[in-house]
């Protein structure tokens, strides 16, 4: 296997007497979809704001494509941010400006990275929205107007236009009805396999974890209780918190 | 004439209020179109009046100047001329009308038409000076996106504009970089006066009284007004002769002269005009 991208060794972190993060480590490889499970409070969200730098570690290191995360200066964080990285918040009003339109949340980045032609930036901002499918007459409405769902297809329209190499998605799914999570989740799956984008992907939805990762972290009062396969992990527990965790899925 | 007031230091402020301003300035000059924070003071007109402006001019101002005051480039309105008295009173400097006369010019909303000279200071009053603030309004913020050079928002906001009414619709306070760092709001000038920044021999100082902010253009030094390669930045001007002067380069004011509709379009530039008009007076 190709040296990761993403590497996390040994991380922890502590709120006053609360451990978040114990001792957890992580890669992920290019073009890997992995998914980090658990219930809430188990660190899931603190270990995705670790990982892609929001926030410091008390111990560990972080390092993409070999660099320490933690130690570089904020402007090169930063650009990290919006080149290589893209970052999809569980609550699209996280991630959008809701009084910009659509056409201008997506070239937003484009321009933060130098892109300095309207006509250049329209276009690509036509072409990611069809790719999400928001119809092109809706590039100049504001986001607020738009569904739930919509906006959280805008803003993943906004993440990858500048075509990052590795997309942290919080919980993208969480808050809409089953229909539409189906169709965000079939989106963000072919257009992971089209880029070749690796995602770390944080969710409760064990359904949206076995669709779209290739591998799994179950994790538990900060700790990684088990990690494998997707297949493996979800057919044969091993940890008594994975057991549970699989059976108490609802079937429909 | 009035007399020179007694009792008030020279220019009003004291001697440790004016090296404090002083300070912020020099601190401006070495970073050209960063804001440095500075203890703005009372001073004895409304915030909003030009406090900012009045402060700096005070901090620089020596026995020997020449003043001029402009507001909306008309040398003969209230905000001006109670500035030009107010200094003559507390200072009993020199004042002019004249823009090549002058040694300082303190000036509302306008660049004067004439091209200014490297012995002479503009200072500009500044209601603003932070131009994200309408884009982001945390102070903190905004300070951070200064620090790391990331104006892509202002982009965004042009690209709004664009998209909305198919031009940028900024046509005063028009945003721009100075010296490829620093974006600045060059103060509510008309985007006419943009292209005159660029590159000015004269020192440029801008005085924000209200948000107590002091930054600087020090002579010529870059100013690009911030735009798209495919919608260039365009200064805008009223496509009209003046009625008095017949000037077609000049800024112009719109004057509505009756109720009927009728209105005629004369030159901002109060000095400007005067001068081109006693020219062809005495051509006659």
């Amino acid at each position: 296997m190709t040296r990761p991208m993403l590497e996390a060794r040994g991380l922890t972190l502590h709120f006053g007497a609360i451990p978040a993060l114990v001792d957890v480590a992580i890669d992920v490889a290019e073009g890997e979809v992995v998914a980090i499970v658990g219930e809430s409070g188990s660190g899931k969200t603190t270990l995705l704001r670790v990982l892609s730098g929001l926030m410091p570690p008390d111990a560990g290191t972080v390092r993409w494509l070999g660099e320490d995360v933690h130690a570089m200066g904020e402007a090169a964080r930063r650009r990290l941010l919006r080149t290589d990285w893209g970052f999809v918040h569980q609550n699209p009003r996280d991630g959008l400006r809701l009084n910009v339109s659509a056409g201008g949340n997506v070239g937003e980045r484009l321009m933060a990275v130098g892109a300095r032609h309207y006509g250049n930036i329209r276009g690509e901002a036509l072409s990611w929205l069809a790719k999400v499918e928001i119809d092109a007459t809706r590039i100049d409405d504001l986001p607020r107007t738009f569904s739930g769902g919509m906006q959280q297809r805008l803003q993943i329209a906004r993440t990858l236009v500048t075509h990052p190499k590795l997309v942290f998605m919080d919980e993208p799914t969480g808050g809409l009805d089953v229909s539409v999570q189906a169709r965000l989740l079939d989106l963000i799956r072919s257009l992971s396999r089209e880029l070749g984008l690796s995602v770390l992907i944080v969710t409760h939805d064990i359904a949206a974890a076995r669709l779209l990762a290739d591998r799994i972290l179950v994790m538990r009062r900060g700790r990684v209780v088990e990690q494998g396969l997707t297949d493996r992990v979800l057919d044969d527990p091993q940890h008594p918190y994975t057991q549970l965790l699989v059976s108490s899925v609802l079937a429909a | 004439m009035s007399p020179v007031m007694e009792g008030y230091n020279f220019a009003y402020l004291d001697e440790a209020t004016k090296r404090m301003l002083r300070r912020a300035i020099l601190k401006a000059v070495a970073i050209p179109g960063h804001q440095i924070p500075f203890g703005a003071r009372e001073m004895p007109l409304p915030y909003g009046w030009g406090t900012g402006g009045i402060q700096v001019t005070a901090a620089i101002l020596g026995p020997s100047d020449t003043l001029k005051v402009i507001d909306q480039g008309a040398d003969d309105t209230t905000n001006a001329v109670s500035i030009r008295r107010f200094f003559t009173r507390v200072a009993g400097v020199a004042t002019t009308e004249r823009t090549s006369e002058a040694t300082i010019i303190q000036t509302r909303h306008r660049i004067p038409e004439q091209a200014l000279r490297e012995d002479q200071v503009i200072v500009y009053q500044v209601p603003q000076p932070e131009p994200l603030s309408r884009l982001e309004p945390r102070r903190a913020e905004t300070k951070r996106l200064h620090s790391l050079a990331d104006y892509g928002l202002m982009h965004v906001r042009l690209y709004e504009d664009i998209a909305r009414y198919g031009h940028i619709a900024k046509a005063y306070d028009y945003p721009v970089m100075v010296n490829g760092r620093y974006l600045m709001a060059p103060s509510p000038i008309p985007a006419f006066d943009n292209p005159k920044m660029d590159r000015m021999p004269a020192l440029q100082l801008f005085g924000a009284g209200r948000e107590k902010r002091i930054y600087a253009v020090p002579p010529y030094t870059e100013v690009k007004s911030l735009d798209f390669e495919d919608h260039p930045f365009r200064p805008i001007r009223a496509p009209h002769a003046c009625a008095l002067c017949g000037s077609r380069e000049s800024y112009l004011d719109e004057v509505i002269t009756d109720d009927r509709g009728g209105r005629l379009f004369v030159c901002s530039d109060t000095d400007y005009c005067s001068g081109r008009v006693a020219l062809r007076e005495a051509a006659e």
